[in-house]
């Protein structure tokens, strides 16, 4: 504390400082002085609370969405299910809309234009977020569900399995572990995605990161920071899939 | 038991049935042989809808099969069947794969089906693999779980698909046995195979199926003593 006033002293007054009494100032300055550790402690609580309500979107709408199209797609022919075609052309504008815009764009008409009143910018941050890897975790599951041997859902339907107890109890298990590494790798990028949410005023870690830089005018160790703390995440995100697999693994041990 | 009515099927333009009609009664063994493409495979799954039929109709128990108001879930609870690939599946044990469409399906109480199970599995020798999962078994082992599998279900006809084919000549003849026993107990069974051997000697019918229709069909000693077709005589004189 004291060398901080000290050296910021000698800094401000234009004096030959080393490098690390510059670096101790800066570090002081951009982590610690006014506690503003726990602005990017916040910062990641709201990144995390974000990552895990779009998560949660994400997955109920990729499931559901993945359904209604393999539903559709594996129809008997003259046994078609009009209420299922309708579903069906929503998704398919669903998925199309969605990942042929910009995320960016997405998340500033969420917060501009159809929540311009709401202030509260995380939930609508989660929602956009939810809503747009929705459409990713669909087909990424649709490719699980279209990857996994016919015969499987075949064999659940010739004992008189209806289609969602076939997909329940036998195709969704064995397509998950087939799409864990596609999945997990959706939930990385959503994790850092959580970042664009600041433009529409999410308090996020990288909304705490500008905050403190637009007081100290030193970006560097401040944005370094941030980074740091993503990769941090990312890190413990992979571990946890890691484990995950394995534990999965041990249903085809030979 | 099963009425087949002009029954076509067509995948695209090709047609791979071209109407057939044949009636199947109760404690027959339909044996289908014939060359590959003649539409066998594609009839067989016609029977349970798992294809559906372009045309005609198909009559089980008494119930059409092909009319879009019949529940064919609840059908195909009475037909077993039996795929060339065995299909057990992969992600549940074997006791698992048993009893999971039992009790799904509110036909018996989870102590029930596993005791219904066990003693399945006991009758084709496998009682110490409940605990295995499908990769932990030979492609034998795995076809006669996929029968009791079926059986499970107390079925009143049993489909098989090739049974055999995907087998290691040595594990044919212990899935052969256990269809024997089948036939023996009064099953009612449709079969489609290459195995000769087995249709002769199971068989109550031969049908002889070729270019998407049934060219001839009669008893083992009919058709493979005394084949009245050119093309039956072409085929078995390749098969056997």
């Amino acid at each position: 504390m004291e060398y901080y006033t000290q050296w910021k002293a000698l800094i401000s007054s234009g004096e030959e400082v080393t490098f690390w009494q510059d670096f101790y100032v800066k570090f002081y300055q951009a982590f610690i002085e006014a506690d503003r550790w726990k602005q990017y402690l916040g910062g990641v609580g709201t990144t995390l609370v974000v990552t895990a309500m779009a998560l949660v979107i994400g997955i109920i709408l990729g499931v559901l969405v993945a359904m209604l199209r393999t539903a559709h797609d594996q129809q008997l022919p003259g046994r078609r299910n009009p209420l299922l075609g309708v579903l069906n052309v929503i998704c398919s504008v669903y998925t199309t809309v969605i990942r042929g815009t910009p995320m960016m764009v997405q998340l500033l008409i969420m917060g501009m234009v159809i929540f311009a009143s709401s202030r509260n910018f995380t939930a609508v941050g989660a929602l956009t977020l939810g809503i747009n890897s929705g459409a990713y975790v669909s087909e990424i599951i649709r490719g699980g569900l279209m990857s996994l041997d016919p015969g499987q859902a075949e064999a659940g339907r010739s004992l008189g399995l209806g289609y969602l107890d076939t997909m329940r109890y036998i195709v969704i298990p064995q397509a998950f572990k087939a799409v864990l590494p596609a999945l997990s790798n959706e939930f990385i990028i959503l994790l850092k995605d959580t970042s664009l949410i600041t433009y529409i005023g999410g308090k996020e870690l990288l909304y705490a990161a500008q905050g403190i830089y637009s007081r100290t005018y030193e970006a560097m160790f401040p944005l370094i920071g941030t980074a740091l703390i993503y990769l941090a995440l990312v890190m413990v995100l992979t571990w946890l899939q890691g484990k995950l697999e394995r534990r999965l693994r041990e249903s085809d041990r030979r | 038991m099963i009425v087949v009515k002009d029954l076509h099927k067509s995948f695209g333009d090709n047609e791979v049935l071209s109407g057939i009609t044949e009636h199947i009664q109760v404690g027959e063994k339909v044996v289908i042989i014939g060359p590959s493409g003649s539409g066998k495979s594609t009839f067989l799954r016609c029977l349970n809808l798992l294809e559906m039929p372009t045309s005609g109709e198909i009559i089980f128990d008494g119930v059409s099969m092909t009319d879009p108001k019949t529940n064919i879930n609840q059908m195909r609870q009475k037909m077993g069947m039996v795929f060339q690939h065995f299909n057990l599946f992969n992600n549940l044990s074997v006791l698992k794969n048993m009893t999971l469409a039992p009790v799904r399906l509110k036909q018996m109480s989870k102590a029930e089906a596993e005791e219904n199970a066990m003693t399945l599995l006991r009758r084709v020798g496998l009682a110490d693999k409940a605990n295995a999962y499908p990769s932990q078994l030979s492609g034998g082992q795995k076809q006669r779980i996929a029968i009791v599998r079926a059986m499970a279900m107390k079925p009143k006809v049993m489909l098989f698909d090739e049974p055999t084919s995907a087998l290691d000549p040595e594990m044919v003849g212990e899935v052969l046995e256990v269809m024997k026993e089948l036939a023996d107990d009064g099953m009612t069974m449709v079969v489609v195979t290459h195995e000769m051997g087995f249709a002769r000697e199971v068989a109550t019918r031969v049908l002889f199926m070729d270019g998407g229709g049934i060219l001839e069909q009669g008893t083992p000693e009919q058709i493979f003593s005394h084949p009245q077709e050119e093309r039956t005589k072409l085929f078995l004189s390749k098969v056997l």
